[in-house]
């Protein structure tokens, strides 16, 4: 329908857009309805969203005569971004935006690196920066999850957690049992996405590869290929965040730090 | 007004020396010094509010002082290693906060803290010494408010502490077990020699307990001395 209306391809966008924002904004009233505000959250989200999005598509628009190593230049950006954002779900949490960071960077930035050395992501820029994007979102996801869990875990357990450094326990174990159920948690969607792939959803990826004439059984596999790289970055972003989380929440004197009120 | 605290007999095994904390402007805990000896029950009273479970918490380092420091056994507690500390220093807390799995388990987590081993016999010995007997193989989760709290006192003891930490042990127990945990802290002091210092709201409890009585209020102790001294001034 929107087509009729609209035959410029720009046109058409941020019409397309507009409906897609205006069904967000539809859950956010049912939200309010019942007492749950998420209006300011979200629009907030939903513009910086699509600003930062056509920003990027501008920059890429610029940067695909460049040489491939510029995408390199991008990726950084994007995981220092992804730590920055993933960091505000931790809030309380000692220097969230450096282990965010660090983690995006050894667990997604690993995993591209590896995987681009292997020939398994292609080098252009055209390639290589959406493929990476898609491993760094995901991995900023679940870091958010795990950081986030592994707060709200540690605070529900301050006494067991003094109980344990009372009794001699160091640092790390008094926590250990919030590492392991912060990264099991933060990886159920790594998992159902690959467990429900081609059944509950047909994602993105694939679209675009049969849009532009891809034999849809590479593409079937591509799109398999990129969730297994997903999975593979978001769980070593995962571990490596709540590694580093375990010892940030302590101080040198074996004191837990991150305490109610914090 | 005096806050100087030493009027025991024998060497302090625990000596606080002005330490305090402070958080941000607010002052938790005020050049607070005493000490305890072998086999003496020291009690921290004051309102609600007043910092004596802060000041418990100084002691074992399970916070920071700001200013001051404790000695054990005339050491500098910043001296000896945190996890060193908390094993000499033993600490129950209000509530158990038991760790899941069964009593025995939780008795084996502090030596296996420096990956030593109790073994079942030793088990017993500490159980029989809370008067439960027999119940190593049960699961915490299966304890009345009055058993958990025994199984804290065992666990604690576990660890061969020089000094206990009470921080109102009684106060969420109803009535009989009160007076179980009461005994066990006597028995603790008198049969083991071990020096408690025992923090309560409850005036009645300080006097049946505490050779001592220092009274906090507002982070500062503004009384010490014998219990009849401190809670009939």
């Amino acid at each position: 329908m929107l087509k009729d209306c609209f035959h410029g391809q720009l046109q058409l966008g941020l019409a397309q857009a507009t409906v897609a924002g205006i069904a967000a904004l539809l859950v956010v009233l049912l939200g309010r309805k019942r007492g749950i505000h998420l209006e300011r959250e979200l629009t907030i989200a939903m513009v910086r969203g699509l600003v930062q999005i056509v920003a990027v598509g501008s920059i890429l628009l610029l940067l695909l005569r460049g040489p491939n190593w510029t995408s390199i230049f991008l990726l950084i950006v994007m995981i220092v971004a992804a730590g920055a954002t993933s960091a505000r779900r931790a809030k309380g949490m000692p220097q969230a935006f450096q282990v965010s960071t660090w983690a995006i960077a050894c667990g997604a930035g690993s995993v591209i690196a590896v995987m681009t050395l292997l020939g398994v992501i292609d080098t252009p820029i055209t390639t290589l920066v959406p493929v990476g994007s898609m491993l760094i979102a995901n991995a900023m996801n679940t870091n958010g999850l795990a950081l986030n869990r592994f707060r709200a875990d540690v605070l529900a357990h301050v006494g067991e957690v003094e109980a344990a450094l009372a009794l001699g326990a160091d640092g790390k174990s008094s926590v250990a049992p919030y590492v392991q159920v912060s990264f099991e948690a933060s990886l159920i969607p790594a998992i159902d996405s690959l467990r429900s792939l081609g059944i509950v959803w047909i994602p993105g990826l694939m679209a675009g590869m049969l849009l532009s004439g891809a034999r849809p059984v590479y593409a079937a596999i591509y799109q398999f290929v990129v969730l297994a790289m997903i999975f593979a970055g978001s769980g070593l972003t995962s571990l490596v965040s709540t590694l580093l989380m375990r010892t940030r929440v302590m101080s040198p004197a074996e004191q837990l730090i991150l305490r109610p009120g914090s | 007004m005096n806050t100087q605290v030493d009027s025991g007999q024998g060497p302090a095994l625990l000596r606080a020396e002005q330490v305090g904390r402070t958080v941000g402007e607010k002052v938790l805990v005020a050049n607070a010094s005493f000490a305890v000896r072998k086999g003496e029950t020291l009690a921290i009273v004051g309102p609600s509010g007043s910092g004596k479970s802060s000041l418990l918490r100084l002691l074992n380092r399970l916070d920071e002082p700001t200013s001051g420091t404790v000695y054990l056994n005339e050491v500098d507690y910043r001296q000896i290693a945190p996890r060193e500390l908390r094993r000499r220093v033993g600490m129950v807390t209000q509530r158990a906060f038991l760790f899941p799995g069964t009593i025995a388990e939780n008795l084996r987590f502090g030596p296996r803290q420096r990956d030593e081993e109790l073994d079942d016999r030793r088990i017993e010995e500490l159980l029989s010494g809370v008067g439960l007997a027999g119940y190593g193989s049960r699961d915490v989760a299966n304890l009345s408010g009055g058993e958990a709290q025994r199984v804290s006192f065992a666990r604690a003891l576990a660890n061969s502490p020089e000094v206990f930490l009470l921080d109102e042990p009684t106060s969420a127990l109803d009535e009989d077990s009160k007076q179980g945990v009461e005994a066990l802290v006597t028995q603790i002091g008198r049969e083991q020699g071990i020096p408690c210092v025992l923090v309560t709201h409850d005036v009645a409890q300080a006097a049946r307990l505490a050779h001592r009585v220092l009274l906090l209020e507002s982070g500062r102790i503004t009384r010490s001395g014998t219990a009849e001294e401190v809670l009939r001034a």
